[in-house]
This record gives structure tokens, C-alpha cells and sequence, in this order.
């Protein structure tokens, strides 16, 4: 027993890296494998005051294209509303009335940290669990998708961007529907890749690319990309298509965060069922 | 000794701020990631305790990772380094040891053995890093050209540092 203090005191310098070596490692597993929460990400007190003030100075040089971007989207909600449209009276007698839910509530935030040159990149919102974020939410902008929450503090969230090796998004050809799990192979900021889509399907290029209905985080129809390229590997019987994202993740300052009402309810119907038939 | 810390606690500041603010948001492609802020551990006094090495490598990588949100990542790569430091030093050290009170710097040790010296402690601590990131080997190549490319960039901030603000004590 001595001898084993003795030595361990030899070599102190050597145990000591070992113990801090084990300490970061278990950090990048944990943070890794189990998405579990840590204290060392960009949502922390320290960093966020910091990185707060950096974004607010950086606002300044996009508050231009920012501003067109806003009133284009205005212009558009604003063609949506029910004053806008069009509406058809008949003569029939409606049976059913379609009663309108709130099915899904968009909470606007601003991007305090952001990154696109790495293989798994995040961002920092100003929104957090205070403001009603939680785990798992969709975060879009107005030119389309962006990512998913993966960390909640009370006043911050950092979000999983589209740009990083573990993010899948259900997305869909627009014009036929046809879907398929859309990933960042990790090249290019703007380009991603679209997988499964059956050779049947009859592709041209710029066709739109939008989320598909089967997601349960994602609204249906928020724009991805376009179709820029499309190529069938030997002997497999889809295609793979490259997909120029709509997103500008380099320019990202305004998103939404989107709350699905409904999810709960689906998730929980889905997750019973499944047990059933187990059973 | 005392305005020794307080130089290298005001470097340490410094280097993270630098980092995280300003090389951070420099996009330079995808393979090409600097990180000058090892740097830090580079220049500390040669009578640094060794103990004292690990730990203010724990506390600069855990800084850096706040602002990357890596988590432990630059925390495991620079503990690394500072684990090799001793080592390197010692290889390189001149026939009758280190002059007491100096710092591995360019103006006590000249370039060419800085230049070594610096160059084995950033390719280590960036291939540590960026095999810790990837977490598998199926990329491996891609990864061992963008440890090549970001160490030479990195190396050359470090020597463009050095020119920068070591010229005062130069004079002394």
C-alpha cells in the first residue's frame, strides 16, 4: 500500500493528466452519445453576455438585407390573411363546419452565436425555457428551415443546425409529394443531400424541395431547397439529389421557433400503439 | 513573479477573447480551422509547476468550449499538449539547460527552435482535437488534411504573434 502511494506521488504529474484527460473525455461522450445536458455549452451565463453584445454589434451590418427580408414576409402574411382571399359562397348547407386549432405558434428569436465551417455546427437563440422553448422544437426562418433545440436554459436554447452529421429532416419533392430523409454531408454550407427518392419520380432541376407532412416537429411545406443535381447509383433503385439550401446560414439573425400544440397528443397515440401490437 | 502572472492571466483573457470573437467568425473553408489560442500554453514560463501546466490547459479548453460548444473537446486536446510539453522541452533543451527566468519565446531561443518546437505541440494538440471531433475513422484522410492545413495556419499566427508583441521586452 505504501508503495503504491509512493508510487502514484513519482508519478504525479502523469495521474494528474490522467485524471483531467478522463474528465474531458467523459464530457465529449456524455455530450455526444446522450445529448444530456451540460454545462458547457454556449447557453451559460458567462459566454452568453459575451457572445450577446458581439451579436448585437454584428446586427448592424445585416439590418439592411434583414429589413427586405422582413417586409417581403410581411407582403406574404399578409396576402394570406382571410380579409385577402377570396371567398365562395354556395348555396349548399354545410353539415360539418370545419372548426380552426391552433395547431402550431411561432415565437420569434434572435440568433446571438451562430456556426457553419465545422462538420457538426450550432446556434445560440435568445429565447429559452422563460419564453416557452423546449426540447426538440423546429426553428425556421423566412427563408426555410434551420434546425432543431437541442439545449434549454431560462433565457437561451442553443439549436442543432441543419449543418451538423446528425441532423435528419423528413423533406418531400413538392410537386408529387415523394419523400425521403434529407443530411449535410458536411461539404458545402449551402449544399445538402436528399436521399430515397424513387427513380420513378421525374425530377428537373429547381424543382422545390419542402418539408413533408410526417414530421412531428416541422409544420408541412417550409421550404429546404431546390433541386440542383440528381444521380442514380448502380444497381439501387433511387436517387440522390443535391439540394441547394434556401437557408442563408451565414447571414441567420431573426428565426422562429415553432411549437407544436399537437405533439404530445400524436406522439403519445403512436408510442401506444406500438406497445399494442408489441403485446 | 507577480506581474509575470498577471501578464500571462491578462494573455489568457486576451487569447480567448481573440479566439472565440474574432477567429472563430473568419471563414476561411471548411478544412481550415486555426486556433491560436494554444499559444497560451506555448509561451508559459519554464518554471511553470507541472501541476499547474494541466490545470490552466483544463481551464483554457473548458473557455474555448463554452463559446465552440464542443464540450470537453478543446479541454481533452489541450491537457494533451500540456501533458507533452515537459517532454518536448527536455528533447530540445540546449547543453546546459534552460537560462532561468526566460520563456520559450522567439527572441530568448531564436526561430529555428521555436519554430520546432511550437510546430510538434500544435500538430499534436490539433490532431487530437479534430480526431476527437470526427470520433470515427471513416473520414480519416479528410480529417489528416484538415489537422496539416489548420496546424500551418495556426503556426503562422503564433509566429506572427510573436513578432507582434514581444518587441517592448526586446529592448529591456
Amino acid at each position: 500500500m505504501r508503495n503504491l502511494v509512493i508510487f502514484i506521488w513519482k508519478h504525479n504529474f502523469f495521474f494528474l493528466f490522467l485524471i483531467i484527460e478522463t474528465i474531458c473525455v467523459s464530457l465529449v461522450v456524455q455530450n455526444n452519445f446522450y445529448q444530456k445536458a451540460s454545462f458547457v455549452n454556449s447557453s451559460n451565463a458567462a459566454s452568453t453576455t459575451v457572445l450577446q453584445t458581439s451579436a448585437a454589434i454584428e446586427e448592424y451590418f445585416y439590418l439592411k438585407s434583414e429589413n427586405e427580408n422582413l417586409a417581403k414576409e410581411n407582403a406574404e402574411l399578409r396576402s394570406q390573411l382571410l380579409a385577402s382571399k377570396f371567398i365562395v359562397t354556395t348555396d349548399t348547407i354545410h353539415v360539418n363546419k370545419p372548426s380552426i386549432h391552433q395547431k402550431f405558434i411561432y415565437t420569434a428569436a434572435k440568433v446571438v452565436n451562430n456556426s457553419t465551417s465545422r462538420r457538426n455546427n450550432y446556434l445560440t437563440l435568445n429565447k429559452g425555457l422563460n419564453q416557452g422553448v423546449r426540447k426538440n422544437m423546429a426553428v425556421i426562418c423566412s427563408n426555410g428551415v434551420v434546425g432543431q433545440v437541442q439545449e434549454v436554459s431560462d433565457n437561451f436554447c442553443t439549436i442543432m443546425s441543419l449543418l451538423h452529421s446528425k441532423t435528419t429532416i423528413s423533406a418531400k419533392i413538392k410537386k408529387d409529394g415523394s419523400y425521403g430523409p434529407l443530411v449535410w454531408n458536411g461539404e458545402s454550407y449551402d449544399y445538402a443531400t436528399l436521399n430515397d427518392i424513387p427513380t420513378h419520380v421525374k425530377l428537373v432541376k429547381g424543382d422545390t424541395i419542402a418539408t413533408s407532412p410526417y414530421s412531428l416537429t416541422f409544420p408541412e411545406n417550409i421550404l429546404i431547397g431546390t433541386v440542383e443535381s440528381f444521380e442514380r447509383e448502380s444497381g439501387k433503385y433511387f436517387y440522390t439529389v443535391k439540394v441547394k439550401l434556401t437557408t442563408d446560414f451565414k447571414k441567420l439573425t431573426h428565426v422562429y421557433v415553432v411549437t407544436n400544440m399537437f405533439k404530445e397528443e400524436q406522439e403519445a397515440l403512436e408510442l401506444k400503439t406500438e406497445k399494442e401490437t408489441k403485446e | 513573479m507577480i506581474n509575470e502572472i498577471i501578464r500571462n492571466i491578462i494573455r489568457f483573457i486576451l487569447l480567448v477573447l481573440v479566439q472565440a470573437l474574432i477567429i472563430k467568425n473568419i471563414e476561411l473553408g471548411r478544412f481550415i480551422n486555426p486556433f491560436i489560442y494554444v499559444l497560451f500554453i506555448i509561451v508559459l514560463p519554464f518554471e511553470t509547476p507541472k501541476w499547474l501546466l494541466l490545470v490552466s490547459a483544463f481551464v483554457l479548453g473548458i473557455s474555448i468550449d463554452m463559446f465552440y460548444d464542443t464540450a470537453g473537446m478543446h479541454a481533452a486536446a489541450t491537457v494533451f499538449m500540456a501533458y507533452i510539453r515537459p517532454g518536448v522541452l527536455k528533447l530540445f533543451s540546449p547543453r546546459d539547460g534552460y537560462e532561468f527566468g526566460t520563456q520559450p519565446t522567439v527572441q530568448y531561443l531564436g526561430i529555428p527552435w521555436f519554430l520546432s518546437y511550437a510546430s510538434i505541440l500544435v500538430v499534436l494538440h490539433h490532431l487530437v482535437l479534430f480526431y476527437i471531433e470526427m470520433f470515427r475513422f471513416s473520414e480519416f484522410f479528410s480529417t489528416f488534411f484538415r489537422v496539416i492545413v489548420s496546424s500551418i495556419f495556426t503556426i503562422v499566427l503564433v509566429i506572427i504573434s510573436q513578432y507582434l508583441f514581444n518587441r517592448k521586452s526586446e529592448k529591456e
